[in-house]
């Protein structure tokens, strides 16, 4: 009943081009604000940090900047773990080169130097499309981790191979380092999803996204209209690899604290976060959370369900996780293709006409 | 129709301007096959040109050359007085030219506004930066822009499919987003590539009046191609008639119906 534009007339362009044109999307959103900084950092505990929110905001911020690539301009891209690599890499670097400066700082100019890797990567798509070009990041998802693994001036020359971040301060309190406390993690990555998620939308209402979305859904059209496909596909490319170069300098410095590039930045990391767009939808910034959300919180929920409610062994558990997931991506698929989102879309129109659909 | 250097009256009324867009000796080869042979015309100022021939004449080929997407191997095209470089379709379209296709080229998955809005990418200023930020120049450059396209969907009476995407309208309706996306542009020369193909005749009606319209409001340029002779001899002011590759004809609509050639072209020749 109160969901409704009815009675809610707009009679200004900023007004009706606003992101919430419906009232109550609005306090909705400002409530989810609200306790989102307001709540949850006083009552989150290590485990709440660890397994679910902080991997869910870093991968909400990937996904947001694959999903400007994928989902907005059309390009399809292997690369993601390759530029989140990227990200963690250029981070320590900094951290340990400057270590003066602001780990804040050093977390957006990891994204920036990613951004730049990224035009690089990028610049195939001037000439090939589709699966083409997914092969050609994939190619630079491989040669990144060789990269990492085999320059040892990359990982300062360290034993092991791997990095680790050092302990640093914003006003006072840990943020990296092994004396972070949950709230202290869960608050940086916080906002930094929050000023990705702001400068994603943004982007993608305004002229760029205009022409990012043109020359994802006809890009003869969007030439004859006067965009300029080089320039279209290499911002969409910085955009994203921005984002992504974020989400990976936190997962290095905020949320595992020591990698090994392998690992933490392999191929499954690009197509995790790649099922998390599709499951999520494409083009759309509330996908990105949504199917970050789906993909980090079904393994958790499955584990609790299974182990502590069936009290299944653990091992048995894990393996039949694999399979519960890889079916309910599939279902999901077959029910929904356009996504979380859609569904969510689909939701809001019955509300609409809720309880009158008539 | 009296002729002069820099322009004619219509018969209707309407003056035409000097020469705007000049096509001089244009060739266009694929490999051996030649489509378009050594063709000149020029298009004037505020005139409404038509180019008809019958399939496989060359007119989307031509359409194509001045567009920027084929780039022809001899021949010049001159522009307001100069000669035009070779050029990419995003350059041309900065100069003031537009166009719409003959299959439809919207972009599906994007609402009707946000189509429009496209057509107006060659008037925004702001840098990515700015826009990011949404701060002062951004929104107000996007409130400025959206008065404009306001304007044009007015116009064209899609008011009420505003914010429907496109891929849920039917054919008709969709001919004429096109035509609001590239009028938004607010192009000095507009080409449309058969804009009533596949209509009936209450919306060929309702395209040709746009047409009119879109020219005697606005002032602009069109150079159109169509197959249903009777909306190109009421809309146009002058015709060319390419036949494989070759011009024809270039006159009004009265002249080239009376011409010989064109006769012998559309409804074939006896060979005695």
């Amino acid at each position: 009943m109160f969901y409704r534009e009815a009675g809610d007339f707009k009679t200004s362009y900023v007004d009706d081009s606003q992101t919430f044109p419906i009232a109550f999307d609005r306090y909705r959103y400002y409530f989810v604000l609200v306790i989102a900084f307001g709540i949850i950092p006083f009552i989150i505990n290590d485990y709440w940090a660890n397994a679910v929110m902080v991997p869910f905001l870093i991968y909400a911020i990937a996904a947001i900047g694959l999903n400007i690539l994928t989902g907005y301009c059309g390009q399809v891209s292997l690369g993601t773990g390759g530029f989140m690599a990227v990200g963690g890499y250029a981070c320590y670097k900094l951290m340990t080169a400057f270590p003066d400066v602001s780990i804040m700082i050093h977390l957006l100019l990891a994204g920036f130097i990613t951004a730049g890797v990224g035009v690089l990567f990028g610049l195939p798509s001037l000439r090939i499309k589709g699966f083409y070009l997914a092969v050609a990041t994939l190619a630079a998802q491989f040669f990144l981790v060789w990269l990492f693994n085999k320059v040892p001036w990359f990982y300062n020359y360290s034993a092991s191979g791997q990095i680790s971040a050092p302990e640093r301060f914003v006003f006072g309190v840990p943020v990296t380092g092994p004396n972070v406390e949950a709230w202290a993690k869960y608050t940086v990555c916080l906002i930094f999803v929050t000023g990705c998620a702001w400068l994603a939308r943004n982007l993608t209402r305004g002229t760029i996204g205009r022409s990012w979305m043109a020359i994802r859904d006809m890009d003869i059209a969007a030439e004859i209209i006067g965009v300029n496909p080089l320039k279209a596909k290499l911002t969409a490319f910085a955009v994203s690899s921005f984002f992504i170069g974020i989400a990976g300098a936190l997962l290095f410095a905020v949320y595992l604290g020591a990698v090994e590039v392998g690992e933490a930045y392999g191929i499954n990391k690009s197509f995790l976060v790649l099922f998390m767009i599709i499951i999520g939808g494409l083009g759309s910034i509330f996908g990105a959370f949504a199917g970050a959300a789906f993909m980090v919180l079904l393994p958790v929920l499955l584990k609790n369900v299974l182990v502590g409610g069936l009290g299944w062994d653990t091992a048995l558990a894990t393996h039949f996780e694999f399979v519960i997931v890889g079916a309910l991506i599939i279902i999901f698929l077959i029910a929904e293709p356009h996504g979380l989102a859609q569904l969510w879309k689909l939701a809001k129109e019955k509300l609409r006409l809720w309880p009158f659909p008539h | 129709m009296k002729d002069m250097a820099d322009g004619y009256i219509t018969e209707d009324g309407r003056k035409i301007g000097g020469v705007m867009m000049e096509m001089k000796n244009i060739t266009l080869r694929f490999g051996g096959v030649v489509a378009i042979k050594d063709i000149s015309f020029d298009i004037r100022e505020g005139e409404i040109r038509a180019i008809i021939g019958p399939n496989g004449a060359g007119k989307s080929s031509m359409l194509n050359v001045i567009s920027g997407f084929y780039h022809p191997q001899e021949g010049e095209v001159w522009f307001h007085g100069s000669k035009r470089p070779s050029m990419k379709p995003y350059q041309v379209a900065q100069q003031g030219i537009a166009r719409t296709f003959q299959n439809i080229a919207l972009f599906e998955g994007m609402t009707v506004l946000d189509n429009v809005m496209t057509g107006r990418l060659t008037h925004m200023k702001t840098n990515m930066l700015q826009q990011a930020l949404w701060w002062g120049k951004a929104q107000a450059e996007e409130t400025a822009q959206r008065e404009k396209v306001e304007k044009i969907i007015d116009f064209l009476e899609i008011q009420h499919i505003r914010k429907t995407p496109v891929g849920r309208l039917p054919y008709g309706l969709k001919k004429r987003v096109e035509l609001a996306r590239a009028l938004a542009a607010e192009p000095k020369l507009l080409l449309l590539d058969e804009p009533m193909a596949g209509m009936n005749v209450e919306e060929k009606e309702d395209m040709s009046r746009f047409i009119l319209d879109v020219n005697d409001e606005f002032g602009t340029t069109i150079a159109l191609i169509e197959h249903d002779m009777g909306v190109v001899m009421d809309l146009s002011d002058r015709v060319v008639v390419m036949d494989y590759g070759k011009k024809i004809g270039d006159g009004t609509p009265d002249e080239v119906r009376n011409n010989q050639d064109v006769i012998d072209a559309y409804l074939g020749v006896a060979h005695d």
